[in-house]
């Protein structure tokens, strides 16, 4: 076996320079992947990475492996393509509120539920940045932009509990900032086989600055999930989350209940209500909020379904036969 | 006690019944054992778009029509010489257009109150004299079939429905049909049902016995083969050779093929279609919507494969970004409308060219895209490999239109040898082609195509994006002169491809000073339209065009060669503003967008005016 050249975050660094404001979250997240693309041990050239728009689609030029960036919202779809022809690649979609959630919005469900071989970054700032501060899918009810002077009336989606409802088996959620948190997701996302979705809460310092800063800033509001452990959070870890009848979730102080109160994180567990009701904790925003990997499960491969059929296929029928396709069905001569 | 044959050059019968009469595969079964008879064929299905209208509704009437000679014939017939009616519905909703003296074979058991009622009769068409024009033939069939099948355990519902296969027989015989290839096809058809497949055979053999015995069909006729050219021929509709094309660009391209499709009429059955050939490695992707099965389609480009998506105009429209991001890209993608009526919904079971616009210019800013276009079911094949080739060639998405006429209907096809077909195999770039650095906007001198390198080739990982690219490197540029020469290129791209086609021909004739310039699916109609009219005495020429971007070569030339331009086309004068700006000729129009293929005798009518 040859011995790969190890490679360092300056190797996927694209020569191209970046054109984020200073001070976005975006500058965070690339920093993030260019260092924990080297701890993923896949050559450079099987990295793809897809985009649609807006301003974290831009991300795939700064990386250097290959890159595409799309049409907005289309970025899913495109990767499902690819994703389902080359089973060799590792495919990266990265995303943003709107592109994921508004314009790419079907294509984001229905990659998730086919569990297409891909990850899907979403950077969540709850703000159209590229088109300079309208309000999104995920800006919280009153939210003041351009198009909403009095404040936005629409109810907004929580990206975590749309991926669960949408059947997907990875999810998991981060902060820009967090750089050893973020590796870890992206290191569990890598892992998993199938479509992972990994939403990343990104601050926007020009139109939405400060929108998670009860998370970013303030990490006794992080509740950090583990698989297996309780859920606990707090500067000492004095609070925690117990599962109450009816399926819900609610936050405790420990000394109340005790340890043995407290939920424990499942993530491979086969229900997913655990896993939602956790997702929907701290929503409306501000609140504790939880980051980590909310359900991680194993299901049949998009890919590898679609391959088992073509050699399903060619063991029952054989090698295509070009002639004996087109001399199929009922045939006859002129002399 | 054999009765009198009589010969026929041609003859053209139209099949009409309800919806779940099954008259698509009876059509379907008398057009196979016609192509085995070495008749030229031509055929035409007619249904509703809705797959069940109420039973005995005129909404809810099928048809199939097969014209059948022992000559080369160009269309499925203007109008039929005889028509088998199962109801009052089918027989209303026929009646138009149907020639004096023209023979209706009735079912006369469903001529009922209610049934009469149903298709807006007030009284019995067949006994208030309203049909004395025609030849009327009155067979119960629905009683006869349920009398032959007393003996078979199955209901009297079940044996009912076996009325399509009694009259399948008595037109079989009527028609001196060979009968073997239908028995052998409805007992693989019913395998699993061997009472059904039994019962359904004897129906088929009771009609053809009855028309050998009854004393209602007095001659027996017989329509000799055709002189075609030797060979291998098969009946295929043009969706089957679209599929099959596409099957054979993918093995000549030594690519992959990778279909992205969201079902829509007419082109859900090339979905179907190569969803059977996954022996040849083909993946097909039913896509969440029109977008996401165009955008697969890209990403599967992107990583190699012959990326293709199959739509019809009402989704074709959904896919024009993509389409545009594939002209940004530079990559190959090939896209099929076959086309049907519109504007939006439509009349989704009808055909109609009115996309040409559309996909020539459907699209933000300056946006070129080679457009081709099938003329006849089985020039649908050659077209599928040819807007491969070109995709792969110049690196490009390329439009191929059909239609709902050329989906649905069929003709002999003269099968060709794989062995014969082009090597459409496009090269990858393996190597860096500035110094160490890889360079993807770098183009070849002559095609002006970009060089393609897959991801998962080391050394050449590069990005690409709908901004506008930098000529050579891709980088992002905004810069004015680099976008006026990106666009500039691109343009020549494709014009540039004029010179990789067929020049344009010519069907001449000595004298003639009209020229008919058809395009598309209307092939066969104009040109036995144009053959009618030279039977009349016109002089006139005609050239029918498969590439509509960029045109041929010598168009221009061809076209200033004419006094006068007649256009053709089942939309309000496409081709014609693209002619008249293109080469300022003064061509004129004929148009009908009824939803029905030309008749020949329509154009015949339109050249002899201006010839």
């Amino acid at each position: 076996m040859t011995e790969l050249p190890v490679l360092s975050a300056k190797d996927f660094k694209s020569d191209q320079e970046v054109r984020w404001c200073p001070g976005c979250g975006d500058y965070a997240i690339l920093a993030s992947m260019q260092g924990f693309l080297p701890e993923l041990g896949i050559p450079r050239e099987r990295l793809v990475f897809i985009s649609g728009i807006g301003c974290a689609a831009r991300f795939p030029y700064y990386v250097n492996a290959y890159g595409l960036h799309s049409i907005h919202g289309r970025a899913a779809a495109i990767a499902t393509g690819l994703a389902a022809s080359r089973s060799d690649l590792s495919v990266w979609v990265v995303s943003g509120d709107g592109d994921a959630l508004s314009i790419g919005g079907n294509h984001f469900l229905h990659a998730l539920r086919r569990n297409v071989n891909i990850t899907i970054l979403l950077f969540n700032n709850q703000v159209y940045g590229l088109t300079k501060g309208q309000y999104s899918p995920t800006s919280p009810l009153g939210q003041v932009t351009g198009p909403t002077p009095m404040g936005s009336i629409d109810w907004p989606l929580n990206p975590v509990s749309v991926a669960l409802g949408a059947e997907a088996s990875f999810v998991a959620r981060s902060i820009d900032t967090d750089r050893a948190h973020l590796t870890e997701m992206l290191h569990a996302a890598s892992r998993h086989k199938g479509a992972a979705f990994v939403e990343i809460l990104q601050n926007c310092n020009v139109y939405n600055d400060g929108a998670f800063d009860h998370v970013r800033d303030e990490k006794a509001n992080r509740i950090v999930l583990r698989h297996g452990e309780p859920v606990r959070f707090g500067a000492e870890g004095e609070r925690g989350v117990r599962l109450r009848s009816g399926g819900d979730v609610e936050l405790v102080d420990v000394a109340d209940v005790g340890e043995d109160a407290l939920l424990v994180h499942d993530a491979h567990g086969e229900g997913v209500a655990t896993a939602f009701a956790l997702g929907r904790l701290g929503y409306p925003l501000p609140g504790p909020l939880p980051i980590g990997v909310f359900r991680d499960v194993v299901r049949p491969v998009y890919d590898e379904l679609m391959t088992a059929q073509l050699e399903d296929a060619r063991a029952t029928r054989g090698e295509g036969d070009l002639d004996a396709l087109l001399h199929a069905g009922d045939t006859w001569q002129i002399a | 006690m054999a009765k009198p044959v009589e010969q026929r050059h041609r003859v053209v019968i139209r099949f009409a019944g309800d919806s779940g009469d099954g008259m698509q595969l009876t059509g379907g079964r008398f057009a196979s054992e016609t192509a085995l008879l070495g008749n030229d064929l031509s055929t035409l299905p007619d249904f509703p778009a809705e797959i069940r209208a109420p039973a005995g509704s005129l909404p809810g009437v099928s048809g199939f029509q097969i014209h059948f000679s022992d000559h080369d014939i160009l269309t499925p017939g203007d109008a039929p010489d005889v028509l088998v009616a199962m109801n009052p519905a089918a027989l209303k909703t026929n009646l138009r257009g149907l020639p004096n003296g023209a023979t209706i074979i009735v079912n006369t058991d469903a001529f009922n109150d209610r049934n009469l009622q149903k298709a807006g009769y007030e009284a019995n068409p067949l006994e208030d004299g309203s049909l004395a024009e025609f030849r009327v033939q009155p067979v119960p069939l629905t009683s006869l079939t349920i009398e032959a099948l007393k003996e078979f355990d199955v209901s009297k519902r079940e044996a009912e429905r076996s009325k399509n296969m009694f009259a399948l027989g008595l037109m079989s015989w009527l028609y001196s049909r060979p009968t073997e290839g239908t028995i052998e096809f409805l007992e693989r058809k019913f395998a699993k049902s061997p009472e059904i497949a039994a019962a359904n055979v004897r129906a088929f053999r009771a009609g053809y016995a009855f028309g050998e015995t009854t004393e209602e069909f007095a001659v027996q006729y017989e329509v000799r083969p055709a002189q075609l050219a030797p060979g291998t021929y098969r009946n295929v509709t043009g969706n089957q050779a679209l599929a099959m094309g596409l099957v054979a660009a993918s093995v000549q391209s030594r690519l992959p093929l990778f279909l992205g499709a969201y079902p829509i009429t007419p082109a859900s059955g090339i979905l179907e279609e190569l969803a059977r050939h996954k022996h040849f490695g083909v993946r097909t992707f039913q896509a969440e919507d029109e977008i996401a099965a165009v955008g697969a389609a890209l990403g599967a480009s992107f990583g190699g494969a012959l990326g293709v998506s199959t739509s019809s105009g009402p989704g074709v429209v959904l896919k024009s970004e993509t389409v545009g991001l594939a002209v940004a890209l530079e990559l190959p993608l090939v896209i099929l409308d076959i086309q049907r009526a519109g504007p939006s919904t439509g009349m989704p079971t009808k055909p109609e060219q009115s996309d040409l616009l559309m996909v020539l210019f459907g699209r933000n800013a300056e946006s070129p895209v080679p457009v081709l276009a099938a003329s006849t079911p089985g020039h649908c094949f050659d077209m599928a490999i040819e807007a491969a080739r070109i995709a792969l060639k110049y690196r490009t998405p390329v439009y191929l239109l059909s239609d709902a006429y050329l989906a649905n209907g069929s003709e002999p096809w003269l099968v060709p040898d794989a062995a014969d077909l082009p090597d459409i195999a496009p090269e990858f770039a393996t190597e860096p082609n500035d110094g160490d650095r890889y360079l993807p906007y770098v183009r070849d001198g002559a095609t002006l195509a970009r060089e393609w390198a897959l991801p998962g080739t080391p050394g050449l990982e590069h990005r690409i994006g709908g901004l506008e690219k930098e000529d050579r490197t891709g980088n992002i540029s905004y810069d004015p002169d680099n976008h006026d020469l990106m666009v500039r290129v691109r343009a020549q791209k494709v014009a540039g491809i004029a010179a990789d086609i067929p020049e344009q021909t010519v069907d001449h004739q000595e004298g003639a000073n009209l020229l008919v310039l058809s395009w598309g699916g209307t092939r066969g109609p104009v040109a036995a339209g144009v053959r009618d009219a030279r039977e009349a005495g016109a002089k006139v020429a005609h050239a029918h065009l498969a590439y509509l971007n960029p045109f041929p070569r010598n168009l221009g030339g061809i076209l200033r060669s004419y006094d006068r331009v007649l256009v053709p086309e089942m939309n309000l004068g496409q081709l014609l503003k693209l002619v008249r700006a293109e080469f300022l000729v003064d061509a004129v129009g004929f148009q009908r967008v009824r939803g029905v293929p030309f008749t020949s005798a329509e154009l015949a009518g339109a050249i002899e005016r201006l010839a």
